[in-house]
């Protein structure tokens, strides 16, 4: 059997623990761990301490009037997210993963390009298509007057939305899942006398569990954070009340208030979905072999060339052709100041990646070198910046760099130096910002992968004399090397995206795609946007495409 | 290598630092949009010399960066699109106030913080708009008016979230007092047939489709639509001529408290308020000068002229979290 299930043992020492043989007992790796963690965690830190005064007559007001909604809200949103994302990405991955059919090859990085269109561009547009103004409702009312107005801006809508954004979370997860894990399981429940659909059932799924469990997590997560999307649709959930009480009351206290709640049932989800698999360990037990593949036959396999071709179409061609249709209705002959911005966005995405797939690796690394509750802990807090709205974690992180600056300042100024805004407005700091927000996706993927490792090869590794460092060169990161790619294009692709974080911290002159884009959706003229949405899509296409297939190999 | 290391470092430290004390430089942190203000900073910098360095973003984040960054904060002048953010930054003590006649010839007074820290450069106009094959103008009058029952399933509106509607519901209750206002939006939540739009430029394209029949929008949205398409069925009212007059929001700038170059920063303020940049400043993006002295754009002058709302825009901060919570009760979105 591939799988491998290590019963932990109620309270008391395991016996003659096999576990502790494998860890690598250097505090150094835990020291590591220790500083990312709470480097990571001093942003969400500092926005909980203004849990410490609150604000009274704001709060009860929210409690009366919003609260009661956003809940609401949020929980219709979830309810309809996840089985939408779960279904659609699980059983895309599955197909392109693991089986073969026409059009396969095309679809298995087609398939993740979406992901390069930010939520807030897949709102604009589909509002565009879609609502009353939009061509398909002019249409509709042309022929049946009677139907009248359809409103799409409801839960449907907006879950709809995000899920065409984020199922690629899910997608990429569960194909790099059953890609991975072999066929001998697979075939081993066939010659059982299971059929293909049950040993999906029963064998690949359960195995690809913490794999679509982490994509799930940070679909969750996203759409939490989600604001551009939301409020385009005028949909309210925490991020929209978050801002609303913190620009529009002027009281960042009551934003505080809101934030915590959100990183509360952030952190409840975390909790729960790790109890739920924290009985069982997936391992992987053989390499896959690609050419060994399940041939899909008669309609079956048209169907899935069917279900591939209209998620690729409601998710990435119809977007494009709308804003193709916009871009050139608003064509500007000053195209070159995008290749500034493209460049900017490139550059930015690459350096977050690296940065965070490097955190995420050490991360993981730690976690499996020194397990337990703290270290348990230490993680969970370390990711919790992906479920807080971009800037609301933009000013928990400049908070203390100002804080270090003005000391830096102090501190030079009598050498007749000045330091001012060495750190805050600097670059690094965004990256470092990017690292904390984005490093929930990085650490899904290398983590869940990192789980399927044998303990036996870190064993062996040991007794052959592989030590730390050594080992983690060696030994993890080249049997590691889908799951960090798997981190790095999602971390890359997050961070040119981005918009709340690189609008507040960016320095001068570094404009991205994603700032242009929010010039122009905030001033509703989706037409100017669409040249920059088209070319942010273009610059995420070449990395998406490029380590899809480096997957592949 | 240690000592090769230091060297370098101080080398870049002394240059980052003269650079930062000779260069003749003003610095910007804008919430108005690059392209509405970018040819003004061209303009500023052929005429003096002077090099402006900007930043654009949404006021609140610029805000929130002006305070951590503290007596360290490389912004000079702070430029936001509505009076709210302005006084709220002059409450948080960012706002430095400035001693200029100029900008007290240039700016009328209700335009200007009363404790001089900050002024408006243009006015945006909040108004209604109709479409003309469905309403009669001489069936309109105020915005109270429009919660009226001869609207009901008719009135279209753009969401609370935006400032623009937070300063309108404000100068409300500035004028009128909370329960007076809150029966005013409670009865305009009452007329919509759908939930509020995001921007002001869907509200009005629902106008069009024939969602609704009437919308409250600024009116540089109203002129942006139909220099695409003139031939919309869409016209401004300006409504409360015989009482309140139209309500107007700015935007507008002010010196902060911790600026580097503040006389630079002052003189950009003043220069945006002169006769010279005040055409332009408004007529990128269809608004109305500050300056009395100046003629509105062309296109916008054809939308008839107007008596506007002489309260001081202040109020329009004081008041906005009493408006939001207002809204929220009232059930507008």
């Amino acid at each position: 059997m591939a799988q491998e299930i290590t019963h932990k043992s109620a309270g008391g020492k395991p016996p003659v623990s096999r576990r502790m043989e494998i860890r690598i007992k250097s505090p150094a790796w835990f020291a590591l761990a220790g500083v990312l963690a709470l480097v990571a965690a001093t942003p969400l830190l500092i926005i909980l301490s203004h849990l410490l005064s609150p604000n009274q007559e704001i709060w009860s007001h929210l409690a009366e009037n919003v609260l009661g909604t956003l809940a609401v809200n949020t929980v219709l949103l979830l309810i309809c997210i996840i089985p939408l994302t779960a279904i659609s990405g699980v059983g895309l991955g599955w197909l392109t993963g693991a089986c073969e059919f026409p059009g396969r090859k095309f679809f298995s990085w087609a398939l993740v390009l979406p992901f390069a269109i930010p939520p807030y561009v897949f709102a604009f547009v589909y509002l565009g298509i879609f609502d009353f103004t939009g061509p398909v409702q002019s249409f509709i009312r042309s022929i049946f007057p009677a139907i009248g107005f359809i409103d799409i801006r409801n839960f449907c809508g907006v879950s709809l939305i995000l899920s065409l954004a984020f199922y690629p979370y899910v997608y990429l997860m569960s194909r790099s899942a059953f890609m991975t894990q072999g066929r001998t399981a697979i075939e081993a429940a066939r010659t059982l006398g299971l059929s293909p659909g049950k040993a999906f059932f029963k064998v690949a799924l359960p195995m690809a569990r913490p794999f679509i469990a982490a994509g799930l997590v940070l679909v969750c997560m996203e759409s939490l954070a989600d604001f551009g999307a939301v409020s385009i649709f005028n949909y309210d959930t925490f991020t929209n009340a978050i801002y609303k009480a913190w620009f529009g009351m002027f009281s960042l206290k009551s934003a505080a208030q809101l934030s915590s709640i959100l990183a509360i049932i952030v952190l409840t989800a975390l909790v729960t979905e790790q109890k739920m698999r924290s009985r069982m360990r997936y391992t992987e037990a053989g390499r896959s072999n690609k050419t060994d593949r399940l041939q899909l036959s008669g309609p079956w396999k048209w169907l899935a060339f069917a279900s591939c071709s209209t998620m690729f179409f409601l998710a990435f061609a119809l977007p494009c052709i709308k804003l193709m249709q916009w871009g050139i209705e608003a064509i500007e002959t000053d195209l070159t100041r995008y290749l500034e911005y493209g460049l900017n966005t490139l550059l930015l995405g690459l350096a977050g990646a690296a940065i965070t797939t490097a955190a995420a690796l050490a991360l993981s690394f730690a976690k499996r070198n020194d397990p337990g509750p703290l270290m348990n802990w230490s993680t969970r807090i370390a990711t919790l910046g992906y479920a807080l709205p971009g800037t609301v974690l933009a000013v928990g992180i400049f908070i203390p760099a100002a804080w270090l600056d003005s000391n830096l300042a102090t501190l030079f100024k009598p050498l007749g130096l000045n330091t001012s805004n060495m750190i805050q407005g600097s670059l690094g700091l965004m990256i470092a910002a990017y690292g904390i927000r984005f490093l929930a996706a990085g650490f899904g993927a290398v983590d869940s992968a990192i789980q399927r490792i044998t303990p036996s090869i870190g064993e062996a590794a040991r007794t052959l004399g592989a030590t730390g460092m050594n080992m983690l060169l060696r030994v993890y990161i080249p049997m590691l090397k889908k799951g960090l790619f798997t981190g790095a294009i999602l971390v890359l692709v997050d961070v040119m995206k981005e918009m709340p974080i690189t609008l507040m911290m960016r320095p001068f002159g570094w404009d991205t795609l994603a700032v242009k884009i929010y010039e122009y959706t905030s001033e509703g003229e989706w037409e100017f946007a669409a040249v920059p949405a088209i070319i942010l899509i273009l610059v995420g296409l070449f990395p998406v495409m490029l380590l899809t297939r480096q997957m592949d190999k | 290598m240690k000592k090769i290391i230091t060297l370098v470092i101080t080398a870049i430290m002394v240059a980052a630092w003269s650079a930062a004390a000779f260069a003749s430089e003003v610095v910007v942190y804008s919430a108005r949009k690059e392209h509405l203000i970018k040819p003004l900073f061209e303009a500023y910098t052929a005429e003096t010399g002077v090099k402006v360095k900007y930043i654009t973003g949404k006021a609140g984040a610029l805000l929130e960066r002006i305070k951590a960054e503290g007596a360290n904060t490389p912004a000079d002048l702070f430029i936001t699109v509505d009076a709210g953010n302005l006084w709220h930054a002059a409450n948080e003590g960012m706002l430095a106030p400035v001693k200029s006649a100029t900008l007290e010839k240039n700016v009328p007074a209700h335009l200007r913080d009363p404790e001089n820290r900050w002024a408006g450069l243009s006015v945006r106009a909040r108004t209604i708009v109709y479409n003309k094959n469905k309403v009669n103008p001489n069936n309109l009058s105020t915005y109270e008016a429009l919660g009226d029952s001869e609207w009901k399933g008719r009135l279209l509106l753009r969401t609370s979230k935006k400032v623009y509607n937070q300063s309108l519901v404000a100068s409300f209750i500035a004028e009128k007092g909370e329960a007076e206002t809150q029966k005013i939006v409670e009865s305009w939540v009452n007329n919509m047939p759908v939930a509020p739009f995001s921007s002001d430029t869907k509200t009005l394209e629902a106008v069009v489709a024939g969602v609704g029949d009437v919308a409250v929008v600024n009116t540089y949205y109203f002129g942006r639509l139909l220099k695409k398409n003139p031939n919309l069925p869409l016209a401004i009212f300006w409504p409360n001529q015989k009482t309140s007059g139209v309500h107007m929001n700015v935007s507008g700038a002010g010196v902060t408290t911790h600026a580097k170059h503040k006389e630079e920063a002052l003189k950009l303020l003043e220069w945006l308020s002169s006769e010279k940049a005040q055409g332009k400043f408004a007529s990128l993006n269809m608004e109305y000068p500050v300056n009395p002295e100046v003629k509105p754009d062309p296109v916008v002058a054809t939308w008839g002229e107007f008596i506007g709302n002489p309260m001081n825009v202040s109020k329009y901060g004081e008041y906005q979290t009493e408006a939001i919570k207002l809204m929220d009760r009232a059930g507008y979105k």
